[in-house]
């Protein structure tokens, strides 16, 4: 599936010490990753007609309905019903129709929800077109592979046209792959109106109810904009609006450097703008292992026509108008003094999405939200106000916040669908990878460096890490792209795999070596024996695990053994 | 059978020796690194020797921490000696605490690799006046194998970057100063100033006179002393973050330069303009002309490119660089060069337009407004004069009428557009027009305002000045130049005299798209609409 994304990420909480329930949203630090996101109390939405429109709807059912609340219905329409046709809701739907389950889907907007249609789809396209400019324009590395280009120039109408294009081939392909099986796919914004029952219609027209068995939340998310800061939709946008590409601003200021921002910095620098980074933090790229985020600023940020201001909050922009640039005033994140003033063509709010849980009706079922956030357990058993789980309900995605990834959110609807057809599953959030798509590109699965060590004091073990160079790699070399490094976090007592981070050339498709080894439990001094074809870039992993010292010997029966603990 | 075995059997020794190749040579690294760590030099004082630590090289090309104090005459000890000194020095640990008061360091260009003997700064990870902490990466060296981090071992401010971005150095060489308090960034600069002056020419050198110890701070090297209350003005500088980079890499000080773009910052162009480059994006879209004495701003580039002709200055005289805008126009000048112009004048009777211009001038109509739309009737008729041609190979077919008219303004020279000017009616362009001079004078007009003109209009008319002609901006098809118009003695057809008025007009066009015949019915056109100056009106 086409779920591998950047553009779903979370909205997490600066630091540990984050105070749990401060009132600012402010302090939120934005685009982190691996951390459970937090979510935001107050929230300036603009789109928010489901969540409006419902209510009204809401209280009329109320009412209506207050006889038969409380009772489950003794048989059901549909076995298991999905709120919200994104990746999650299609991963688990496709899988609930393999285990046989008579299906259905809500959806009140466009099948495919954010990664398909204002997400990690149509930025891959922008990024695609963004990868051969760069290339073309670096006559340098022409000239070293003995090319020769003139000018490369590009139609800002057939860019965007591009990406639109291609999120719409893959719309109808994830609709029509659903038709196809069987998964009735309901129009509407859905509503949960009582156990095992949920309500879905247009507006304007009358709402119908179905009942199943099994109900699961995968409403997703929107872009998350802090307060002070006014979207106009032209000159202040979130990532919604960028992906249309209406203009290519000559600078613009990208608010949050974490992977939304770090890839419209990709795009916007690859077509001719200047960017300017605002960041709450005191360094760029905050999520990521640091070893990875200072290599990854000196190939990404320093080269280009970036600067940025690190450890302030852009506390308010204001849209041009009146002949007037875009001014973003700054202000420091720990003194909240006025810092400085920034006038500037655009602004992209990067800074972390909102989950979009409003007006589901939770609290028919007596589910209080966590800043937005639907509780739930490590089975995505949705958690009720009293701490007990409410049967047969289930989040996945965004709306849980567990780890706000397209990809993330379809295992977990997978995981869901296996435990409601009997099997117990829970899924190791620590084996999904995360890629960021940049030129080169950066992914990682599992715990970062400072992570490990956290964890290894706590626990009492050792931890060692090895690395290996792209400059090493024969076809990187070969494609004279020889900038990147691998780094694996491991302990060398049993070789467990704790974490791996790449950044260089297809660094996103390299990681599931990585990544299906920690989900599987494959130790280091097994995956090394595996072979890896020459000359090829998966060697730059093949040398990774070669390059690890562990002390445990290669197991005599099947690599695969028991699974790491999650 | 025999050709099968080998095919097999030889990728296989291939890869191996492939893959392990540079694994090998890495190990050899980090072997020969560690010698070159222990290198270490002396202080002035004896005391302050200290034992250089260094961060175990995990990866040879990872990080690699180095840092030295300041040597005082004596030859920098090398790999042999260094080793068991340091070993000794480490244990005086209680000799550490005597630290001496001027603590400034040099950083070297660290030995990357055994074969390494220069490199080149790939970046200044810091940048003049950062702070620094033990352990943070300052530069990034590119040896001959990869691109390092150097590490400091010192707290501490870097008080100069002697090598820039880009320059090489060998390797031992001063690539940086250290200074351990701000107090003695002034001592070290003048360190750094007096290594420069014998590595790279570039930094201007402030004299290292014995004095500076005593006098507070020495003058920051290089801009005037009026730079920084340019700072404190009411407008605050802005400029884009290339243009930061740019200025940075080039030594130019961002206070001192003019911005031209939009809302006056400060872009990328400026900044190479002020550092005497010749701009990376061509057309940058500063369409600036220069009416008939061009002669001396475009002699200055001519003169640059070749030295050896250049008459010796004569004494007392002064050199004052170009600003932004006097460089964009320079650069316009010179580029106009490559494209072949040919000039046609004709005379044009303005009775009918002076009189129409008293009617008209109580209600804010200006005489650039009459000419413009005038223009722009004419052109509207004869589209080839309109047009451009931009690779050598096609014509450009404008679809808008856009008249840039030259206008000066304090040192300098820029050209407002009236877009649309055929369509506008006269009362609307006079208003558009009065709003881009207002602009034009506060530095805001906006790119589309100044670089998207299809004709363009110079009158020094108002000086008395008969005639002239206009060189061609680059990317525009034709220029008109306006002389005065004056009380002439004509004679018609049948003899009578008559005292009418009139004025030159003078097109400057390209021949490559605009030949002799299209510029004369031009001009006959535009004549006609003089003439019958009412037709402006309608």
């Amino acid at each position: 599936m086409h779920s591998t994304l950047s553009f779903s990420r979370a909205t997490t909480v600066p630091t540990t010490n984050y105070a749990f329930h401060s009132q600012s949203p402010i302090n939120l630090r934005f685009c982190g990753l691996r951390r459970e996101a937090f979510g935001i109390s107050i929230l300036t939405r603009s789109s928010s007609g489901r969540v409006r429109l419902s209510t009204r709807g809401r209280s009329k059912r109320i009412s209506a309905s207050t006889g038969n609340n409380g009772t489950p219905p003794k048989s059901f329409d549909y076995d298991l019903i999905i709120i919200g046709a994104g990746v999650g809701g299609h991963g688990a739907a496709l899988h609930a129709v393999e285990k046989g389950l008579k299906t259905a889907i809500i959806e009140g907007d466009v099948v495919g929800g954010t990664c398909v249609n204002r997400g990690c789809v149509p930025s891959k396209a922008l990024l695609a077109v963004s990868g051969r400019m760069r290339e073309l324009q670096s006559e340098h590395h022409m000239k070293a592979l003995g090319l020769q280009v003139s000018a490369a120039g590009y139609d800002r109408q057939g860019v965007a046209g591009h990406a639109n294009n291609l999120a719409s081939k893959i719309r109808s392909n994830l609709t029509n792959s659903m038709k196809a099986l069987g998964v009735d796919i309901l129009t509407g914004f859905g509503t949960i109106v009582g156990p095992q029952k949920v309500k879905y219609g247009k507006v304007g027209f009358t709402d119908n109810i179905v009942t199943a068995k099994d109900i699961i939340i995968a409403t997703g998310s929107v872009p998350f904009v802090p307060k002070g800061i006014e979207v106009d939709g032209k000159t202040v946008i979130t990532s919604d609006h960028a992906l249309k590409l209406e203009f290519v601003p000559d600078w613009i200021a990208i608010v949050g450097s974490g992977y939304i921002g770090l890839e419209f910095s990709d795009v916007y620098t690859a077509l001719g703008s200047e960017v300017t980074f605002i960041e709450a933090l005191d360094q760029l790229m905050p999520g990521f292992d640091p070893e990875i985020s200072k290599l990854a600023q000196r190939v990404l940020i320093n080269p280009r026509k970036i600067d940025y201001h690190t450890g302030v909050f852009a506390t308010k922009i204001t849209p041009a108008r009146d002949g007037k640039p875009v001014i973003i005033e700054l202000t420091d994140a720990k003194t909240k003094e006025h810092k400085d003033t920034l006038e500037v063509d655009a602004a992209l709010i990067a800074t972390g999405r909102a989950p979009f849980t409003n007006g589901l009706g939770l609290e028919n079922i007596n589910v209080v939200t966590q800043r937005g956030f639907v509780p739930v357990d490590e089975r995505m058993r949705v958690i009720d106000a009293n701490g007990n789980l409410v049967p047969h309900l289930y989040c996945i995605g965004d709306a849980n916040g567990k780890m706000m990834l397209a990809h993330a959110a379809s295992a977990q609807g997978i995981s869901v669908v296996e435990q409601v057809t009997g099997r117990d599953h829970v899924l190791n959030h620590l084996s999904v990878p995360a890629a960021c798509f940049t030129h080169p590109e950066i992914s990682m699965v599992g715990l970062t460096e400072p992570q490990a060590r956290e964890k290894a004091e706590k626990e009492g073990f050792e931890i060692s890490v090895a690395k290996t160079s792209f400059k090493a790699n024969t076809k990187a070399q070969a494609e004279n792209e020889g900038e990147g490094l691998a780094k694996l976090i491991y302990r060398p007592d049993n070789g467990e795999i704790l974490g791996v981070h790449i950044f260089g050339l297809h660094a996103a498709d390299l990681i599931h070596e990585a990544s299906n080894a920690i989900a599987l439990g494959t130790r280091i001094q097994d995956i090394k024996f595996a072979v890896h074809a020459h000359p090829t870039l998966s060697e730059v992993l093949d040398e990774l695990f070669k390059s690890a010292k562990v002390k445990a010997p290669a197991s005599t029966s099947s690599p695969i053994s028991e699974p790491v603990a999650a | 059978m025999q050709t099968q075995f080998g095919s097999a059997v030889f990728p296989r020794l291939l890869r191996r020796s492939l893959s392990y190749i540079p694994s090998i040579l890495y190990s050899l690294h980090s072997l020969l690194n560690l010698f070159h760590f222990f290198r270490f030099l002396s202080n002035s004082s004896p005391q302050s020797q200290k034992h250089k630590e260094m961060a175990s090289p995990f990866l040879s090309n990872t990080i690699i921490s180095f840092s030295s104090s300041l040597s005082s005459s004596s030859s920098l000890p090398r790999l042999a000696p260094s080793i068991p000194f340091s070993a000794i020095r480490s244990k005086s640990t209680p000799r550490r605490i005597l630290t001496v008061r001027s603590k400034i360091r040099e950083i070297f260009m660290p030995a990357l690799s055994s074969t390494m003997t220069e490199g080149k700064i790939v970046s200044w990870v810091k940048s003049e006046g950062d702070v620094l902490s033990k352990g943070e990466s300052v530069v990034v060296v590119e040896s001959d194998k990869a691109d390092m981090d150097v590490e400091t071992f010192y707290d501490g401010i870097l008080a100069a970057i002697v090598v820039g971005e880009g320059e090489t150095a060998p390797v031992g060489a001063a690539i940086g100063i250290l200074a351990e308090t701000e107090d003695e960034i002034a001592e070290a600069k003048a360190k750094a100033a007096s290594k420069s002056g014998a590595s790279t020419p570039s930094a201007p050198p402030p004299a290292p006179t014995p004095a500076a110890a005593s006098t507070p701070a020495p003058p920051k090297s290089t801009p005037a002393p009026a730079a920084p209350t340019v700072a404190e003005g009411p407008r605050k500088t802005v400029a884009t973050p290339y243009a930061k980079k740019l200025a940075k890499q080039h030594k130019v000080d961002i206070e001192s330069v003019v911005g031209t773009g939009p809302y006056g910052r400060i872009t990328p162009e400026d900044i190479e303009a002020a550092a005497g480059l010749s701009p990376s994006k061509k057309n940058v879209g500063l369409a600036v002309v220069v009416e008939t004495k061009p002669a001396a701003p475009a002699k200055a580039p001519a003169a640059s490119a070749a030295p050896s002709s250049l008459p010796p200055p004569v004494p007392g005289s002064t050199v004052v660089p170009f600003t932004t805008m006097q460089s964009a126009v320079s650069k316009n000048m010179v580029e106009s060069l490559s494209v072949p112009t040919f000039r046609v004048g004709y005379p044009v009777t303005t009775d009918a337009l002076d009189a129409l211009y008293e009617k008209v001038k109580p209600k804010g109509v200006t005489m650039t407004a009459l000419l413009a739309k005038a223009a722009a009737m004419a052109l509207a008729q004869h589209p080839v004069v309109n047009s451009s041609c931009k690779d050598g190979k096609s014509f450009t077919y404008n679809s808008n009428i856009n008249i840039a008219v030259a206008v000066a303004i304090n040192g300098g020279l820029i050209t407002p557009v009236l877009q649309d000017a055929d369509k506008l009616d006269l009362y609307l362009l006079s208003q558009k027009w009065k709003e881009l001079v207002e602009k034009a004078r506060a530095k805001q007009l906006q790119p589309q305002e100044y670089n998207s003109g299809t004709f363009t209009l110079s009158n020094l008319g108002m000086f008395g000045v008969d005639r002239f002609d206009a060189i061609l901006p680059p990317g525009q098809g034709a220029i008109m130049a306006v002389g005065a118009s004056k009380p002439t003695v004509v004679a018609d057809a049948d003899g009578f005299f008559s005292v009418k008025n009139k004025m030159l007009v003078n097109v400057t066009a390209d021949h490559r798209i605009i030949y002799g015949a299209d510029l004369a019915a031009f001009l006959q056109t535009f004549s006609k609409i003089v003439e019958n100056a009412e037709s402006l009106t309608l």
